[in-house]
């Protein structure tokens, strides 16, 4: 009986570990995970107004601004069909230019993005797969564009 | 021409490497010493080809052979030759044959050293060695040849990737690799076992040098990537959570459970089929590592090839591999049980919990990893996963692994318990609390509370780890070198903890916008903007700054930061500037002209940074130590008496 109830402790013991460690880290999992959206979606409101998400898009050519000495910048991301203003303060990387594929993570302040991470890949060819996706399911009207 | 033979010598390896498994394994199941007479120099063939078409690819590189596709996506005249060898591996098809041409490697050395093994078993050994092979030089020849060519040639070549044009990234894939393919050894021993239906201590013995040294390769090729990422990425993290990098690490750490599972299995006759499952999973995650690194799957930092076609033939090959190896252990893994006790507190108790531990950390790194492929798969929104997922998850995973560790690793065989060695656990945690807060307020200052417990831990994990050496030392016991190993990649693992506590805590970051003249004060240290200069190398140009470090206002070192256009793919890279002390980097990287002569700059100050790295390598010196020990190498001796009971009951 005694050795039963041990077992039944410990078992019940497990289980409630278990289901501890499940639940902090669905806890975790759900509080760092971040959500994609394109200007597009941003323009239909569909971005979160007060948690961080990644925006993918192309810097639009002519739109980069500098604040002259000092780290403070300003662009647009577009999707050829809307654009959004990025603030960014820091070192953009090696391979951030204008007319290629930009991903920024950050929030939204207003209408503008306000960025607090800027990720460009290390290949001159590179477009973000989102960004890309984005642009092939909804291409741009031909008369807008590069 | 000359390309031509080198693709035919792999069509030929890959016959060889055909025959080698079906000879291999149904010789062995028809017990045909005939059949399994093949197997040996089948290896010996595929190895010869394979160098020769290394040799070939490395020839067309070294002799600018624009009319090979490769080359010509991968070189450049001007490229200088120690990088025009490097770039063999520098993309997707060079890295496969690199691949292969390892796993050949690791092929004839377990031919070499299996002779004293019996002859069915090394023979299944070899023919599953033989069906990873073919798999793989099938992928090359179908997807990936190297040597397909470019008609009519291009005058120069495209160069090589300027992030790949390193010396420490020149050498970290073959690194990387070896360690990766070195699981494969494992594997193929799980998978003789049950095919063979016998697993016993003197597997364990047989499995357990080749797993460490795949190990030992492994956590080298991990650091050293880690430290390229750190000065050349030019940003100043050492790791960055990016799914190559956790794709190594994967692998990595539940190898680390299977060389401690195949210890229990060792000495006690435990675990079998866990260790069985480890061995699986450990080269199951090495292949989706090749996966996730080759087929473009996913948004990382490294991952240069994007070729869905490739992913297709990887994900079938994946899926016959593990689904084979854990069907045959479905099957198999019941006949192995083993009938021994042991106590909750004895050390295979603590090297079980240590194991579980381990498996979650993968767990954790697989589901932040593969989260965004399955969700994409799945059809939902984009997402990422943040880093916090990780760095909130596994500082409470080192730190249970560090503190099982400390204590356990003071526990006997079968029947421990904590009180019998009480007095070696409070010295060491008395010590390690001394030292540790010592260090933290007579250095740094109070920082997050988890590098506080991390740099006790990790004393801590030290302390304990010298007891048993210094005991055997003092009585005048031997020391195996097993037991020196085991000591020294403990250390290994608490430095490395102390490190990473210490960066995570103490490292002063500022990102500034500097005229030259100007200075930027952190602490008793100070930069100084002096000038800027351009430079010239041998295929790029671009300006270098000049920064004088002070301490206390006495300058202490000069930096030279770069940035550099290279002119081919006209691509910009950073190269920082970093002046390692004893106890911390001094570390400057150059951004770019925000005009009114200003630059932007990084600026940090990276406690103990350099001793991650060291600790790897110290895990790898330990691991090495006691792959090499003399047990392993006198196994025929060991097989015909067996073990004395007691005689090395201490190692793990």
């Amino acid at each position: 009986m005694i050795a039963r109830r041990k077992r039944m402790l410990m078992v019940a013991g497990i289980l409630a570990g278990v289901g501890l460690a499940a639940w902090l880290g669905t806890q975790a999992f759900k509080s760092n995970i971040m959500l994609f959206f394109d200007p597009t979606q941003i323009a239909a409101g569909e971005a979160p107004a007060d948690e961080r998400f990644r925006l993918g898009g192309m810097v639009e050519k002519g739109s980069l601004q500098k604040t002259p000495g000092t780290l403070d910048i300003q662009f647009l991301v577009t999707d050829f069909r809307h654009t959004v203003s990025v603030k960014y303060s820091g070192i953009l990387p090696d391979l951030f230019r204008e007319g290629q594929g930009v991903v920024a993570h950050g929030r939204m302040q207003g209408n503008v993005f306000v960025a607090d991470e800027i990720l460009a890949k290390h290949d001159e060819k590179y477009m973000p797969p989102e960004v890309a996706k984005s642009l092939k399911d909804n291409p741009p009207p031909p008369n807008v564009g590069t | 021409m000359i390309p031509e033979l080198g693709h035919f010598a792999l069509v030929l390896a890959l016959l060889l490497a055909a025959a080698q498994a079906v000879f291999g394994l149904w010789g062995a199941h028809r017990v045909d010493a005939r059949w399994m007479s093949v197997v040996r120099p089948a290896v010996a063939g595929q190895f010869v080809l394979i160098s020769f078409g290394v040799g070939v690819l490395v020839y067309a590189f070294v002799s600018f052979d624009f009319s090979v596709l490769y080359v010509a996506s991968n070189s450049n005249s001007a490229l200088p030759t120690f990088y025009r060898v490097a770039a063999l591996w520098g993309a997707h098809e060079g890295s496969l044959l690199l691949w292969v041409w390892i796993l050949a490697l690791w092929t004839l050395a377990v031919a070499a050293f299996s002779r004293n093994l019996p002859a069915t078993f090394a023979s299944r050994v070899m023919g599953v060695l033989g069906v990873v092979s073919f798999g793989f030089l099938l992928f090359t020849l179908y997807t990936s040849n190297p040597f397909e060519r470019l008609l009519p040639a291009p005058a120069d070549g495209r160069d090589l990737n300027p992030v790949l044009q390193d010396p420490a990234l020149a050498i970290h894939p073959p690194l990387l690799y070896t360690g990766y393919v070195g699981f494969a050894v494992a594997y193929a021993f799980a998978c003789a076992a049950m095919l063979e239906g016998k697993l016993d201590q003197v597997w364990a013995r047989w499995t357990r040098p080749w797993t460490t040294l795949a190990w030992c390769f492994l956590s080298v090729g991990i650091a050293l990537g880690s430290w390229w990422a750190y000065y050349e990425l030019g940003w100043g993290g050492y790791w960055f959570w990016d799914p190559v990098e956790n794709a190594s690490f994967m692998p990595w750490l539940v190898g680390t459970a299977l060389i401690h599972s195949l210890a229990v299995t060792e000495k006690r006759g435990l675990f079998k089929s866990w260790t069985l499952l480890l061995a699986i999973l450990a080269f199951s995650l090495s292949l989706l590592g090749t996966f996730l690194v080759r087929s473009g799957v996913l948004v990382s930092v490294h991952s240069f090839a994007a070729d869905p076609s490739r992913g297709m033939f990887i994900l079938a090959f994946l899926i016959c591999m593990i689904g084979g190896a854990l069907i045959l252990y479905s099957w198999r893994a019941p006949l192995l049980r083993s009938a021994a006790g042991f106590d909750g507190t004895a050390r295979e108790a603590f090297l079980l919990y240590n194991n579980i531990l381990l498996v979650l950390a993968a767990l954790v790194v697989l589901i932040g990893t593969l989260a965004p492929l399955v969700n994409d798969a799945l059809g939902m929104q984009s997402i990422s996963v943040g880093t916090g997922w990780f760095t909130s998850s596994f500082p409470y995973l080192a730190l249970g692994l560090l503190g099982l560790v400390a204590v356990g690793i003071h526990a006997a065989w079968k029947r421990g318990r904590v009180g019998d060695s009480r007095t070696r656990l409070l010295i060491g945690l008395a010590a390690a609390l001394v030292i540790g807060l010592a260090v933290v307020f007579g250095a740094y200052g109070l920082g997050k509370w988890q590098s506080l417990v991390g740099i006790v831990f990790g004393t801590w994990v030290i302390v304990s780890s010298l007891f048993d050496p210094i005991d055997r030392w003092r009585r005048k016991l031997s020391l195996p070198r097993a037991v020196i190993g085991m000591t020294i990649a403990h250390i290994g693992i608490g430095v490395c903890v102390i490190a990473v506590s210490t960066v995570e805590s103490y490292t002063v970051e500022r990102d500034v916008a500097l005229r030259p003249g100007e200075t930027v004060a952190m602490g008793r240290y100070a930069y100084r903007f002096e000038k800027l200069e351009p430079v010239e190398g041998p295929n790029y140009d671009g300006v270098r700054a000049e920064l004088t470090v002070l301490r206390d206002g006495r300058p202490i070192t000069v930096l030279h930061p770069e940035k550099r256009t290279y002119w081919v793919q006209r691509s910009t890279m950073t190269e920082a500037g970093i002046h390692s002390r004893w106890n911390m980097d001094l570390f400057v990287a150059l951004g770019e002209d925000l005009g009114e002569g200003r630059w932007s700059l990084r600026v940090q100050l990276r406690p103990l940074i350099d001793y991650i790295w060291l600790a790897a390598a110290l895990m790898a010196l330990g691991g090495g130590l006691a792959a090499s020990d003399r047990r392993y190498r006198a196994r025929r001796l060991a097989e015909e008496s067996p073990a004395v009971p007691g005689a090395a009951t201490e190692v793990t």
